[in-house]
């Protein structure tokens, strides 16, 4: 019989071609579903994918939203994110999708194509530095220059991306290296020497992080997205524990949903538009828990007025996250998860032999908690006519609380700093925003990849106008996959973020932060197969909502809400964590805050 | 990180795979993060492994000096990072090229010289000596200078490479 009809993917192992290889390497990884876009470097993979029904291809408007999806796709799964992108162009358009993943530590494997090895470095038609380009923007980046080590390469990636830290690693592909034959091998034949990340903490840390949340008078948990990283049941345990401690508990930005939001121990998100609560509460404690955050500049505010009275526990899984921007007492290396166990363990083990956590102390700190928590920090002016932001996304809240499947991306702005305050997470892996790099054009696309993994859920991308323009072509791909995709559109035709800070710190001089000549989005909805709604009057917003979810298609809704609103609370740049400017109505007495920004802080980003 | 902290000076040693691209990450980690080299060197120290190994001389306050470490460690080829100035006492050396054009009485001057300091005449012509020197920074600065008013022509240094006093190895 003739041997003809075999298909290239299940022919001797001897006699794959590199492209086929790849593609194997991909299904040994457990890999579903890649997102991409072709190229001439990259036709002998997309000739593999053609062949082969496992791997499911998503072909994107710009290489961008691949990268975005990929990392949505990422982040509601926790599987690895896989992106296929040809060469020059393809690549570069890839970079800024691969630097969000590496700030916001997204496991992501990207593949680039290259021109033949024999032409690298000849300027030849569209060649770029793939590897030199995303050396700083990726966790670790190959250049595959001989088919041997193929296969290795990318199984290597796979660990490297998903493992310790994770991160984006991209795979350079030299043409010639895809159209060559060689063999493959499985991921079981190899194993990195250099590379092992610490996973289990240091018994003696854990000791010592015990012995000082025991001798707490007003400790506080501060989780990030190491928590969220770990896996689920990280963030089942956090929960548990946390409630075992009676401890305060606040999340960062990429932290949310590993506290449930409804816990009265949870006081919110922290930071630059935090809760008073939750940052009051860091500014005053003498016990700081940072499992999984990394002290970022949003997070802490002035370093040198950051909880000054406090000291610190940081677990991380990146020793290099620990010390960086602050100094803590007892510094833990590893994973997440694992060190929430290890605390949980060893507080157990100290409560049960007698040891007793200062009651007195901790109900105290609460009392002093619930005065900061009484002063409603998100209370904003109500209006029956014009559409308040605050109040469309309470109102989104409201309406989707009692289903279990919602999963919220956002863009860049105001509006997302208004959905992490008024939105309530009450589960990890359900919200995907842009925190390290804060990306515009990051929810469209992320909210795309979220709803290939989650077929069936509801799919919210929280958006501002200027920022869904910026990959607005996605919605070629959510109409040609029929993803249901809800666009929730705070329209305010400013990019609202860069006005309020004009407004804060320009004298109101609104430098191209208008945008002239808006697209109709309900048109625009229509032109690319999907539904639009728009809402104008506060009495509109809970039916367009309704409808919105009740449309099994996507949608783009048009809440045309007030421009001038500002995001509060807000701790200006360059001030402490008890230097919060509040919103114009706060009822509370000005103690503090509010006062001119100063010279160094102006500076700050 | 307080501005009154101290700035040091510390030797690493880092051992990596000998791979494209690595020296690249490290000084573009050096780059990018902007930390200070004052010195660098590399070469192969183990073929049949592939591994190289680099010294860096670099300045900083102690906090600084760690998050070097920790974010050398973090590089995927890397395999080991040793502080020899924490780890204990370590030797430096570095060797340097150094011609010196001149005639006469200054010729015979930077000839004594080289004697003192140990350097080698390894090339000369009629009208030029080229020294071979090894020993610390310092020293070869000293030399460097002394040759300065004598014809120096041309310098070419190592930089630092290091290991550390006694039976313990990296
Ligand atoms: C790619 C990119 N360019 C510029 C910025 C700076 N930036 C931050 S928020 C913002 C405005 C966003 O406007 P919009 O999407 O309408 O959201 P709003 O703040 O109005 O809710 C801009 C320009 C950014 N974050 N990302
Ligand atoms: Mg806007």
């Amino acid at each position: 019989m003739s041997t003809a009809a075999k298909s290239p993917t299940t022919q001797d192992t001897a006699q794959m071609n590199g492209a086929e290889i790849v593609l194997k390497a991909l299904v040994e990884q457990g890999v579903e579903v890649i997102f991409g876009y072709p190229g001439g470097a990259v036709l002998p993979l997309y000739d593999a994918i053609f062949l082969q029904n496992s791997v499911k291809h998503i072909l994107v408007r710009q290489e961008g939203g691949a990268v975005h999806a990929a990392e949505g796709y990422a982040r509601s799964t926790g599987k690895v994110g896989v992106v296929l992108v040809t060469s020059g162009p393809g690549a570069t358009n890839a970079v800024t999708g691969l630097v969000d993943a590496l700030m916001d530590s997204i496991p992501i494997v990207c593949l680039t194509g290259q021109v033949p090895t024999h032409l690298i470095g000849n300027d030849a038609f569209q060649e770029a530095d793939t590897t030199g380009i995303t050396r700083p923007a990726t966790k670790h980046n190959y250049l595959v220059k001989d088919i041997t080590k193929l296969a290795q390469t990318v199984h290597e990636a796979f660990h490297v991306a998903r493992s310790g830290r994770p991160g984006p690693v991209v795979i350079d592909l030299p043409k010639d290296i895809l159209m060559g034959k060689g063999e493959y091998k499985s991921a079981e034949a190899f194993k990195r020497v250099s590379y092992t990340p610490r996973l289990d903490p240091d018994p003696k840390s854990i000791a010592q992080a015990v012995d000082l949340m025991l001798s707490a008078k007003r400790p506080i948990f501060y989780t990030g997205g190491g928590v969220i990283n770990s896996g689920p049941e990280a963030s089942a345990a956090l929960t548990k524990f946390v409630r075992q401690t009676g401890f305060p508990i606040t999340n960062t930005l990429m932290g949310l949903g590993a506290m449930p939001a409804a816990d009265p121990l949870f006081l919110g998100m922290l930071g630059m538009h935090g809760t008073y609560e939750a940052n009051l509460s860091m500014h005053g404690c003498d016990v700081m828990v940072n499992i999984g955050a990394r002290f970022d500049d949003r997070v802490t505010g002035r370093l040198n007025a950051f909880s000054p009275n406090s000291k610190k526990i940081h677990a991380d899984i990146d020793p290099s996250s620990i010390n960086k921007n602050v100094r803590v007492e007892v510094p833990i290396v590893g994973d997440a998860g694992r060190v929430i166990a290890a605390l949980a363990a060893e507080w157990d083990r100290r409560i049960a032999a007698g040891a007793k956590p200062d009651k007195k102390a901790l109900a105290e700190w609460w009392a002093q908690i619930e005065t900061w928590r009484k002063r409603d920090c998100l209370a904003y002016r109500k209006s029956d006519s014009i559409i308040k932001p605050q109040y469309a996304l309470e109102r989104l809240q409201a309406i989707t609380a009692k289903r279990d499947d919602v999963f919220i991306t956002t863009e860049v702005g105001q509006h997302q700093m208004w959905a992490a305050q008024y939105l309530k997470f009450q589960k990890p892996n359900r919200w995907m925003t842009s925190g390290g790099l804060g990306t515009m054009g990051y929810g469209l696309p992320a909210a795309m990849g979220v709803q290939i993994a989650h077929p069936d859920a509801l799919v919210i991308d929280v958006a501002g106008e200027a920022s869904t323009l910026m990959n607005i072509q996605e919605l070629s791909t959510i109409a040609q996959y029929r993803l249901p995709v809800k666009v929730f559109i705070l329209n305010n035709q400013y990019m609202g973020m860069v006005r309020q800070w004009q407004e804060l710190l320009h004298g109101s001089r609104y430098s191209e932060s208008y945008t002239e000549s808006l697209p109709d989005f309900v048109k625009l909805a229509e032109a690319f197969h999907c539904v639009g709604l728009r809402a104008t009057k506060t009495s509109e917003v809970d039916d367009t909502i309704n409808e919105m979810i009740a449309i099994k298609k996507p949608v783009i809704v048009d809440m045309c809400v007030d421009q001038m609103e500002n995001c509060f609370p807000m701790i200006p740049s360059g001030a402490a964590h008890n230097e919060m400017i509040l919103g114009p109505d706060d009822k509370g007495n000005k103690g503090g805050g509010a006062g001119p920004i100063s010279e160094e802080g102006m500076v700050l980003v | 990180m307080s501005k009154n902290d101290p700035i040091e000076r510390h030797t690493i040693a880092v051992l990596v795979d000998n791979e494209p691209g690595i020296l690249a990450r490290v000084v573009g980690l050096f780059s990018g993060r902007g930390y200070n080299i004052e010195s660098l060197t590399v070469a192969e120290t183990d073929a049949e492994g592939h591994r190289s190994r680099i010294t860096i001389v670099t300045r900083g306050t102690p906090m600084v000096i760690e998050q070097i470490k920790a974010q050398l460690d973090r590089l995927v080829p890397v395999h080991r990072v040793s502080d020899l100035t924490m780890e204990g006492p370590h030797v430096e050396r570095e060797l340097a090229l150094v011609k010196v054009v001149s005639a006469g009485e200054k010729r015979v001057e930077s000839l004594r010289i080289a004697d003192i300091f140990r350097a080698k005449a390894i090339d000369s012509t009629i009208g030029s000596f080229t020294f071979e020197i090894t020993g610390s920074g310092e020293k070869i600065d000293a030399f460097v200078g002394l040759m300065k008013p004598l014809g120096l022509a041309e310098v070419s240094r190592t930089g630092v490479v290091a290991i550390a006093r006694g039976e313990r190895g990296m």
